[in-house]
């Protein structure tokens, strides 16, 4: 286990992704990656009584069907790493009591999944696991009623505002696996960035200067640069967030060909779609990178990817109150297996 | 004649007080909550100061269905009461003339969450 | 690399420059022909308030019980909150809004219990609609009674 530079983790025994699972709402499996996701929902409430427990059900569904690729039992597994957008992550705190797996709670709003994978690797390189699961969530109704109005509320969207996803994304960490299991190799801590963004529906603007921190950290922390890597995608900034992201490299002096960074809330949905600036939530970029990005590096198609998850720390409560948006992203550098 | 000139005055004068909640919402980013709230306190005082009584004479339900109406009748209410009881017709005046429409909203709205759920979106 | 690439102020400019602007053409003219229409079916309500033989004061209120009962039940079959992101203020500035803005958090917090949940939530919008708006109708109110006191 070893540290380089201020930020970044290199996971000597760099831990193995054994399995995945991702899981998507209606409105995401009618979305362009739809054939990439392992289970596409078609009731929003998954037979549940309210949403939070539906949240917590598709959380636990995931964790269930990794297990099950892996043939583990939830006694085996020795931590589930996973968080939510709701208040005190109920929903993860709903599936970890029914799974009755030693539990962490995380909240890093929709860097949650990469917080998780970057916990977990150095967990598990570090020698304190064999095993773990890392995991994070999103609903459209449980976010929307928590942190804007009320589902049949009439009113309009401002075209920067996004979509909270209906979503899931669990992967299974293993310090003994497969030589062909994808590797955890590195990943990088974020700071907390706040460049004054006030308006609550524009989180893009408020999380790409945290993107931008992080990576550059992760750069200048590894001596890499954006070509040693086939692929970087960020976690949510739809597109709007994402051109603002591409204008601070430049103006940093970065270099980052235009076709290596990609936005997985932009990949879930299509402009037919109506997602105005894109999907978000913690479950989008946990779903996008579990479905699809995992799958193109398994493949061989992607040999050594980043993935940087953002996360707006706001709640409504600070919003009310007029505060700034607090951002953080972390990273993590996955390759593919031998 | 005279039934369509009467629609087509409260269609125009009704679709123009939403506009200019419309420009208040796209342009200054105030909140719905805080336009209708404004549009109340709006209707009120140019009720109070006797601009808003034309426009309702002129173009009926175009004026007084939009919130600014709301405030109107409050403000009418107010003036009706202070008129019959003095002093405190003020603090009875306004609800008395709008009790209808504010228990019935609340009536409507408890009988809307025993029978409908929320609906997810799409 | 430059981890500050940009000041604040300079982040805020460029950010209001690569945020696509609302279409607020559009947007008006979906407000005006919603609201226009909604403030005719009003009108045609208060039509058929005068075939009823309902007095002066009974007709306004048949008008808007009738409007608040469309709101709250468009609301309640999940149809009002889409003409309200087709038509932005054309469909919350009515009173029909108003009726929206009761109604759909009723519904929303029905799962928290009738009395917390509903009950307490009901007035999430309407709330603020009602005290400033009935504050301000008894401030007039007072001013007009100092008014007539003092010059009638």
């Amino acid at each position: 286990m070893s540290r380089v530079g201020r930020q970044t983790f290199v996971y000597d025994h760099p831990p193995r992704i054994a399995a995945r699972t991702s899981i998507v709402g209606p409105k995401e499996a009618k979305g362009p990656l739809s054939d990439q996701f392992d289970i596409l929902l078609d009731d929003d409430l998954l037979g549940m009584k309210s949403w939070e427990l539906a949240e917590g059900e598709m959380v636990r569904r995931a964790v269930d069907h990794t297990l099950k690729q892996a043939s583990l039992r939830p006694e085996d597994v020795e931590v589930m790493i996973s968080g939510d957008l709701n208040n005190q992550i109920i929903a993860s705190s709903f599936a970890a009591r029914a799974l009755g797996i030693p539990f962490f709670g995380q909240y890093g709003a929709c860097s949650t999944f990469v917080q998780s994978l970057v916990l977990g690797g150095a967990l598990l390189s570090g020698g304190f696991l064999n095993n773990a699961i890392c995991c994070a969530s999103s609903h459209f109704c449980t976010a929307e009623r928590q942190f804007r109005m009320p589902l049949e509320m009439g009113t309009q969207r401002p075209p920067q505002a996004s979509w909270t996803s209906t979503a899931c994304g669990c992967a299974l960490l293993t310090a003994n696996a497969q030589p062909q299991d994808l590797k955890v190799c590195s990943g990088t801590v974020g700071r907390v960035v706040d460049q004054q963004i006030k308006d609550a529906n524009h989180m893009g603007a408020a999380m790409a200067p945290a993107v931008y921190d992080t990576i550059v950290a992760h750069l200048e922390d590894t001596g890499r640069s954006a070509n040693d890597y086939d692929l970087i995608a960020t976690g949510d900034l739809g597109w709007i967030g994402r051109n603002l992201l591409m204008e601070l490299f430049k103006r940093g002096g970065v270099e980052m060909p235009d076709g290596k960074l990609i936005d997985c809330g932009n990949s879930l949905f299509s402009q037919e779609q109506d997602p105005h600036a894109g999907g978000s939530g913690c479950g989008c970029v946990a779903a996008v990178s579990c479905g699809w990005l995992l799958r193109r590096v398994e493949s061989g198609e992607l040999r050594r990817i980043l993935i940087a998850g953002s996360g707006a720390m706001l709640s409504p409560t600070s919003t009310l109150q007029g505060e700034t948006i607090p951002s953080i992203s972390y990273a993590i550098c996955i390759e593919g297996g031998a | 004649m005279d039934t369509f000139l009467m629609f087509a005055k409260a269609f125009v004068v009704g679709g123009l007080i939403c506009v200019v909640g419309q420009l208040l919402m796209s342009l200054t980013k105030l909140t719905s909550a805080r336009i209708l709230v404004l549009f109340v306190v709006l209707g009120v005082f140019l009720g109070a100061l006797g601009i808003y009584k034309p426009l309702v004479d002129f173009a009926g339900a175009g004026a007084t269905v939009p919130l600014t109406g709301f405030g109107y009748n409050l403000a009418v209410g107010a003036f009706e009461g202070v008129q019959k009881y003095g002093f405190w017709g003020a603090f009875t005046g306004g609800i008395t003339r709008n009790a209808a429409g504010i228990a019935a909203a609340i009536l409507f709205g408890l009988l809307n969450a025993l029978i409908f759920k929320p609906h997810a979106k799409s | 690399m430059d981890r500050q690439p940009i000041s604040p102020e300079g982040y805020s400019k460029l950010v209001s420059k690569m945020t696509p602007p609302s279409r607020h053409l559009r947007g008006c003219v979906r407000a005006f022909w919603v609201g226009g229409v909604i403030c005719c079916i009003g009108q045609a309500l208060t039509l058929l308030g005068e075939a009823l033989h309902l007095t002066e004061l009974t007709a306004p209120m048949f008008t808007s019980v009738v409007l608040i009962f469309l709101g709250t039940t468009l609301t309640g079959i999940g149809v009002y909150d889409q003409i309200g992101r087709y038509a932005g203020a054309g469909s919350i500035v009515p009173i029909t809004g108003f009726a929206n803005s009761v109604a759909a958090p009723a519904i929303e917090y029905r799962r928290e219990g009738m009395v917390m949940g509903v009950g307490a939530r009901i007035f999430q919008l309407a709330g603020p609609v009602l005290a400033y708006g009935i504050t301000s109708s008894m401030l007039v109110g007072v001013l007009y009674w100092i008014a007539r006191m003092w010059f009638l």
